[in-house]
């Protein structure tokens, strides 16, 4: 299974990548999605992903799944979240302000360097 | 603190007082308040001479920063006693002379003065420094007080011009100097010059000696304007005449000599030492005094001549460490080369230093300096011509002046290169003497070139700016006594020979004399018929011929191309430097963030993978992994789908919806693996930020002006393809390497006897680890101020209104 999830963490690298690698800003914040999705599978995966009871005590079972990692990511899901939406007004904002989204022409000219 | 401390850094302290002197007493030139100093210094080194001709040496330190071994030692024998003397005398001379030179209206007297009494202390501390750490910072003082001095008229564009190749060229060589300094300390453990001397033998044996060599070298060289790199010194020439005759021919450009004479007993005793110096010094020699006979420029062909006269001393101090290859003293014939070396120091520092002053007085009094509206002027400026005629005969190496004397020593030392029978000086050490012989003709003609050109022939007085007359007596009494040197040391040499050649001597070869055992110099054989007169009588014959018909053959120089010239190098490597940093910039530095993207993304993919494969890090182990259930497999492939869906699809919307629909899926991972709070949150943050991306789809522009279609582009696949198999590959091999076990289970065990709480994730984010939660708010308070700011605050466009 982790091998799986490896693969599939990577494959979302891959294509968060691809995204952040284009012009439109749009598909750019997209990409940090997909990158902080595939982050957060990552850390879970590293955690190990043994068959174990939900860590919750009540459920006085003898395996619990690891605790630790789900709290390491619960914290990044929501750093992630809150850059994320700062992001996105950021760019409602420039395409207010500029009139583009297109990266290529949010450059600066050469009076402006 | 001793009284030899006090006298280093006292030119520092009367800098301070200089420019309140300017600017409350007016009336009176600052420079006379500036010339008792150096007088004052000179009386004080004068007392050190009987001392160091008995063969000992005074002493005194100071603690600087004692824990690295840095301490302000200062140090006086016979080489800086010399070098003291020659200083501060010269000082003295030059700032007399100054005060008649500039103006105490026109000029900005208080720099002028600041500067060089910088420079006079700078000079001092570099030739009584015993640390090198502490001589090195004197050095760069030197060059940043010359440099200061060269664009003294700093409104001409020339001067900044010449300030700076100067300041570039010196500094070069410093920091060349400072790693050689920094390499002798790793080899012999101290950064004193004299126990570095105690312990020749590790460092002679070491393997870092020959970089430390040549850095040294380096730094000697451009100081001391040796070919190639002389180019600094001639445009030097655009500073003010005392510097010109202090600086530029008497003082710091002998720093480099200096360094080469102190640092001989550590570096002389190779072949690459003997080799380097003395074939750098024989071409600046003959290249120097080639190149100033095609002057125009009195100082231009004074440049010049230093440049030649510096490459004779050179080359006599290279060639005068073959004497340590002979065990005595007695009949040792190369240790001529270091006595003409010592003796010439001396002499070209007077003769130099009073033509500089003539032709600043013919500069004050004509207006001009160019030899071709000059002539005539004898019958105008007797006592100049005078002067004029004792420096340049002196310097040409005619009897009865003390130029001859050294010339004549000097030819004897190239003339013992030919017996040498070490470092293969059979076959071409001929090329010495006849080199020196060519060059010794060239600067009898520039010596020539000085006095006639100058004051004799045709006077041509519509050329003239002023009418010319001779000089106020107070700028006439510097070269006067500097000639008067010139001839008393040519008349009775060995007033010098035993107080201050022979000490210096001994401080540069120390290695030649056993226990209380001195050099002995007389320097009296130049009755008699020896080779080196034959020398001299020929240099006069072919020196006068060719100074008659000069008119004739000087269309040679203007057969040499001009670009090769060595300053047309210098000028197209600024430029080129200049310009291809800046297209390297404007290449590199494109101003998309794509581009960047590229760069750090490449850089990832090249150093993690590089250092798995270089470290053979990869590893997979298929023991201790869970199961492939059916829900995960397919929810996978969903997942992936969807992703690829982001990538793919054409319109926003699909994009936007594929990336929630990774998110939910994510949500499902969450739940499968048994994580219900991340779920939980996972499930909402996704709802929410997907309504925020509809927001921004709603308010941003359409994709129509981006191409419609998706476009493939290979670049971009390659780089998030290595981006992925990296992340991959680092996964897979970090988790078949876990080194040791998790620690959960405390968590497992406390969180409800501890803590009191039975969820284990909320405890560890609430008690455990409470200090993350607390920034992860506030990471989320900063984000909901960020946005509302931006939202609100628009000055930009209130501006643009109003």
């Amino acid at each position: 299974m982790e091998i799986l999830m490896s693969i599939a963490a990577g494959i979302l690298f891959m294509a968060a990548t691809y995204l952040m690698l284009s012009r439109s800003l749009l598909r750019i914040i997209i990409g940090t999605g997909l990158l902080s999705h595939g982050a957060h599978l990552l850390l879970l995966t590293m955690g190990g992903l043994k068959r174990g009871a939900v860590p919750l005590l009540g459920e006085k079972a003898p395996v619990y799944t690891d605790a630790l990692p789900q709290a390491l990511i619960l914290t990044a899901i929501v750093i992630s979240f809150g850059v994320t939406s700062f992001l996105l007004v950021l760019a409602y904002r420039a395409y207010q302000e500029l009139g583009t989204d297109d990266m290529d022409k949010l450059r600066g000219n050469e009076n402006h360097e | 603190m001793s009284l030899l401390h006090i006298v280093t850094f006292s030119p520092f302290l009367l800098a301070i007082f200089v420019p309140f002197f300017y600017k409350y007493i007016r009336k009176v030139h600052t420079g006379w308040f500036v010339l008792p100093l150096p007088v004052l210094l000179f009386a004080y080194f004068t007392q050190f001479i009987s001392t160091v001709s008995h063969g000992n040496t005074y002493e005194q330190s100071f603690k600087w920063i004692p824990s690295l071994g840095i301490d302000v030692r200062l140090y006086v024998d016979g080489l800086s006693l010399l070098f003291s003397l020659l200083i501060t005398g010269i000082g003295s001379l030059v700032i007399l002379y100054s005060i008649y030179y500039l103006s105490k209206t026109k000029e900005a007297l208080n720099s002028f003065y600041v500067y060089l009494l910088l420079f006079m202390g700078a000079m001092l501390g570099v030739v009584l420094s015993d640390n090198v750490i502490v001589l090195y910072t004197f050095w760069e003082l030197t060059s940043l007080s010359s440099f200061l001095l060269i664009g003294y008229w700093y409104q001409r564009e020339k001067s900044r011009y010449g300030a700076q190749k100067s300041m570039l060229i010196t500094v070069f060589g410093g920091l060349a100097m400072l790693g050689g300094f920094i390499l002798l300390y790793i080899m012999s453990g101290t950064f004193s010059i004299r126990e570095m001397v105690q312990n020749v033998g590790t460092i002679a044996s070491h393997e870092l000696f020959i970089p430390a060599l040549i850095l040294v070298l380096l730094g000697a060289f451009t100081k001391s304007a040796q070919f190639p790199f002389h180019i600094w010194l001639p445009d030097a020439m655009e500073a003010p005449t005392p510097v010109s005759a202090y600086l530029h021919s008497a003082t710091m450009v002998k720093a480099g000599i200096y360094l080469l004479a102190r640092l001989s007993p550590i570096f002389a005793d190779t072949s690459v030492w003997f080799v380097t110096v003395s074939a750098v010094g024989i071409t600046t020699l003959f290249w120097g005094s080639f190149s100033a006979v095609k002057q125009t420029d009195l100082k231009g062909i004074l440049a010049f001549s230093t440049i030649s006269q510096l490459g004779l001393i050179m080359s006599l101090i290279g060639v005068g460490s073959a004497a340590l290859h002979y065990e005595f003293l007695g009949d040792n014939i190369y240790v001529v080369a270091i006595t003409a070396a010592v003796f010439h120091l001396i002499n070209h520092a007077t003769f130099k230093g009073s033509l500089f002053m003539v032709v600043g007085i013919v500069d004050h009094e004509t207006g001009t300096r160019d030899i071709r509206k000059l002539g005539g002027l004898m019958s105008f400026m007797p006592i100049t011509f005078t002067i004029a005629i004792i420096g340049c005969f002196a310097m040409a190496g005619l009897p009865p002046f003390n130029g001859f004397l050294s010339k004549e020593m000097f030819f004897t030392g190239m003339v013992h290169v030919t017996k040498m029978d070490i470092y293969n000086m059979e076959t071409w050490g001929v090329l010495f003497p006849v080199l020196a012989w060519i060059a010794s003709v060239f600067t009898f003609v520039y010596s020539m070139v000085i006095v006639f050109k100058t004051f004799t022939g045709k006077y041509q007085p519509e050329k003239l700016a002023k009418k010319p007359h001779e000089a106020p007596i107070g700028m006439l009494v510097p070269p006067i006594i500097l000639a008067s040197l010139v001839i008393l040391f040519g008349l009775f040499p060995n007033l010098l020979a035993h107080s201050i050649i022979e000490p210096a001597m001994a401080s540069i070869m120390p290695a030649l004399l056993d226990t209380g055992e001195k050099f002995y110099v007389h320097i009296s054989f130049w009755h008699g018929w020896t080779p080196e007169l034959f020398m001299t009588m020929g240099v006069i014959a072919l020196g006068v011929l060719l100074f008659i018909t000069v008119a004739k053959w000087s269309k040679l120089y203007s057969l040499f191309p001009q670009k090769l010239a060595l300053n047309h190098f210098y000028d197209r490597g600024l430029s080129a430097i200049d310009k291809g940093s800046y297209s390297f910039m404007r290449l590199w530095m494109t101003g998309f963030l794509r581009d960047y993207l590229v760069y750090i993304f490449a850089f990832l993919i090249a150093i993690v993978l590089g250092t798995l494969f270089v470290k053979d890090a990869f590893s997979m182990k298929f023991d201790n992994l869970a199961p492939v259930g059916v829900y995960e497999a397919i929810l996978i492939i969903a997942m992936i789908i969807a992703a690829f869906m982001t990538v793919l699809s054409k319109s926003r919307l699909t994009a936007i919806i594929a990336l929630g629909m990774v998110g939910y899926s994510v949500a499902l991972f969450f739940i499968l693996f048994r994580a219900p709070d991340l779920a939980l949150t996972q499930l909402v943050i996704e709802t929410i930020s997907t309504a925020l991306f509809l927001l921004c789809f709603y308010h941003l522009p359409e994709m129509q002006r981006l191409p419609k279609k998706f476009k493939f582009r290979m670049n971009n696949f390659l780089i998030s393809l290595g981006v992925g198999v990296t992340v991959t590959l680092v996964a897979l091999s970090s988790h078949s390497t876990k080194l040791f076990d998790s620690i959960t289970q405390y968590f497992v065990e406390n969180s409800y006897t501890e803590a009191g709480g039975k969820n284990i994730v909320n405890v560890i984010l609430v008690d455990f680890r409470g200090f993350d939660t607390l920034f992860e708010i506030t990471v989320l308070g900063i984000a909901a101020f960020g946005i509302y700011a931006m939202i609100k605050l628009r000055l930009t466009r209130k501006e643009s209104e109003e």
